[in-house]
């Protein structure tokens, strides 16, 4: 089932030449538009009018998310915000967050990839789709929106939380997808269990499940305990959000929609790339994008080709579903969370270098993040209302800066190991 | 009249309370009164020492995490309703109290009363409106 039978199965040729002509426009517009990228190019001396293949591409530089958000907010737009019909926001602090922004045909797109991916998944117009995923700044609600009502099916705009509710729609209203985390899926057979619904009984046949990290295992488990299909699908919304690429019934491996995205696998040391087939971090260029292009945008995301021909016909190239992170970035209840926002949260309640460690568990499929903190003299009370207060306070500040919830735990100074990096004081226990 | 006292964070592990002491000790510390607030996870062991700044030092070069703080000692006569006269008293000047522990002095005469009062001005005035005996530190160790 396609989308857009004629581009997703486009010969690899004319692919490639399709590629080639949205690159050199891509690559114009931001050197003529934006500032950040004008001048990178100039300090390499490159002209984006000179580029002939899409090897050429690789004599540019790197897009980082610091690049991001040091243009904060607006600065890597490249069409005037009086064009720009829609603003998105990555997680993360204030000072962190990252800005993405869509122009009318941007959201056109949006929904067309989405639709593709919904199709490639098995869904169609008849189709009951239930989307757990939040409404808001975040990519993930909004996406899936405008792909399934693009596709014609009917939407069910539950947004995130509230499992008892979920599932009593689910029932009521007959939805035959659902949209949500892998994680909040196996919650929800839980909570059915627990309600004494059986999944069997419900009408749920499709589970669409992106946003964090999951594995091969976890899909088996959903859907023996859900009795359904689940496929996986990828974004970020700093390219786009959802609908970037996706597995279609063979589930096997994720189709890029490689007509709006150029895709490279790199060794995130050497920067170079790496054979086909060999893991490495996926890098993103948009062929499409008007209010936000984006070159060479280093993911961060661990993956590897597929570049085998798919029996389900597209032509688009498969990666791995994704298999880790080159940074310390953890995904957690599909939220992104960097160890140093929390560090400097730390730091600013006690004023000094805070030494912490940070466990990770999933607990009855629910992601579970513990802040162990060394207890120094400047967050140490006498009295236990106090003490207990400024417990209280972290795990507030910490909520509303992350985004999620966490749980607190004071030790004792010097009890926690030292660590050189950063990356050893996260203990991420979830076995996916 | 303030009284000096040490708070030491302590994790609820097994061992953690006899290593204090056996510190203390070793380095001829007297504890003239403790209490242990606790939750499930950690506790506040708070000491009234007859050298405070030695146990400091001591305790923080073991690697605790210490902190000192200001208390009032009541002494009051050790009979029935000894403790709810002087509650009744800070009580009725609207002053709460942030917690408090007590010990009887070795004659069995007296009770001494440790109080921890958010605000520690107001309670001494009160207290001693009221006629009740603040004692020192050193009084204490003298006890």
């Amino acid at each position: 089932m396609y989308w857009e039978q004629e581009k997703e199965c486009l010969a690899r040729p004319e692919l490639l030449q399709l590629q080639l002509g949205r690159l050199k426009k891509t690559l114009r517009k931001v050197g003529a538009t934006v500032p950040f990228y004008r001048n990178a190019f100039s300090k390499l001396k490159l002209d984006p009018g000179k580029v002939k293949s899409l090897d050429d591409l690789h004599r540019f530089p790197f897009t980082t998310k610091q690049d991001l958000r040091d243009n904060y907010p607006y600065g890597l737009f490249a069409i005037p915000l009086r064009e720009v019909v829609r603003i998105h926001s990555s997680s993360g602090t204030t000072g962190m967050a990252t800005v993405v922004g869509y122009s009318k045909n941007d959201i056109a797109n949006w929904s067309d990839l989405v639709a593709r991916v919904l199709c490639g998944a098995g869904v169609t117009a008849d189709d009951m789709i239930q989307i757990a995923f939040g409404y808001g700044l975040f990519t993930g609600g909004f996406g899936l929106h405008y792909g399934a009502e693009r596709l014609g099916a009917s939407v069910i705009p539950i947004s995130a939380g509230n499992t008892k509710r979920q599932i009593q729609i689910m029932q009521d209203f007959k939805t035959t997808a659902l949209v949500c985390t892998p994680s909040y899926a196996l919650k929800m057979a839980d909570v059915m269990m627990d309600m004494g619904i059986n999944p069997n009984g419900l009408s749920l046949r499709f589970g669409l499940f992106g946003a964090e990290p999951w594995s091969e295992a976890m899909r088996v488990e959903i859907n023996e305990r859900l009795g359904i299909r689940a496929t996986d699908n990828y974004g970020l919304s700093e390219i786009l959000g959802p609908g970037v690429a996706g597995e279609c019934r063979e589930c096997n491996g994720l189709h890029v929609n490689e007509d709006h995205f150029l895709i490279e696998i790199i060794d995130p040391d050497s920067l170079e790339h790496v054979a086909p087939g060999e893991v490495g971090e996926l890098v993103i260029t948009t062929l499409t994008k008007e209010a936000f292009p984006v070159i060479r945008y280093r993911t961060r995301d661990l993956t590897r080709l597929l570049p085998e021909p798919c029996p389900c016909g597209r032509t688009f190239v498969r990666v791995n579903r994704m298999m880790g992170r080159s940074d310390d970035m953890l995904i957690i209840k599909g939220v992104n969370v960097f160890p140093t926002q929390i560090e400097s949260i730390l730091f600013d309640v006690e004023g000094t270098e805070p030494h912490y460690r940070l466990i990770v568990e999933r607990e009855n499929n629910e992601d579970k993040l513990t802040v162990m903190v060394e207890v120094v003299e400047s967050i140490f009370f006498d009295a236990m209302k106090k003490q207990r207060a400024f417990m209280e306070m972290i795990k507030k500040r910490m909520a509303s800066e992350l985004g999620i919830g966490v749980d607190v735990k004071l030790v004792e100074e010097r009890t926690l190991d030292r660590f050189d990096g950063k990356g050893e004081r996260v203990i991420d226990k979830r076995e996916l | 009249m303030r009284v000096e006292q040490i708070a030491v964070f302590l994790e609820n592990k097994s061992g953690r309370l006899a290593e204090i002491t056996t510190i203390l000790a070793d380095n001829n510390i007297n504890i003239r009164a403790l209490s242990v607030a606790d939750t499930a996870d950690f506790g506040i062991l708070r000491l009234i020492v007859d050298d405070v700044e030695k146990a400091q030092n001591i305790l923080k070069g073991g690697g605790f995490t210490v902190g000192k703080t200001d208390v009032l000692a009541v002494e009051v006569a050790d009979k029935t309703g000894g403790l709810a006269t002087v509650l009744r008293s800070l009580h009725s000047a609207g002053i709460n109290v942030e917690y408090m522990y007590a010990f009887v002095n070795k004659t069995g005469e007296n009770a001494v009363l440790i109080f921890r009062f958010e605000r520690m001005d107001e309670a001494i005035e009160v207290l001693l409106k009221d006629g009740f005996t603040l004692i020192s530190g050193a009084q204490i160790c003298a006890l």
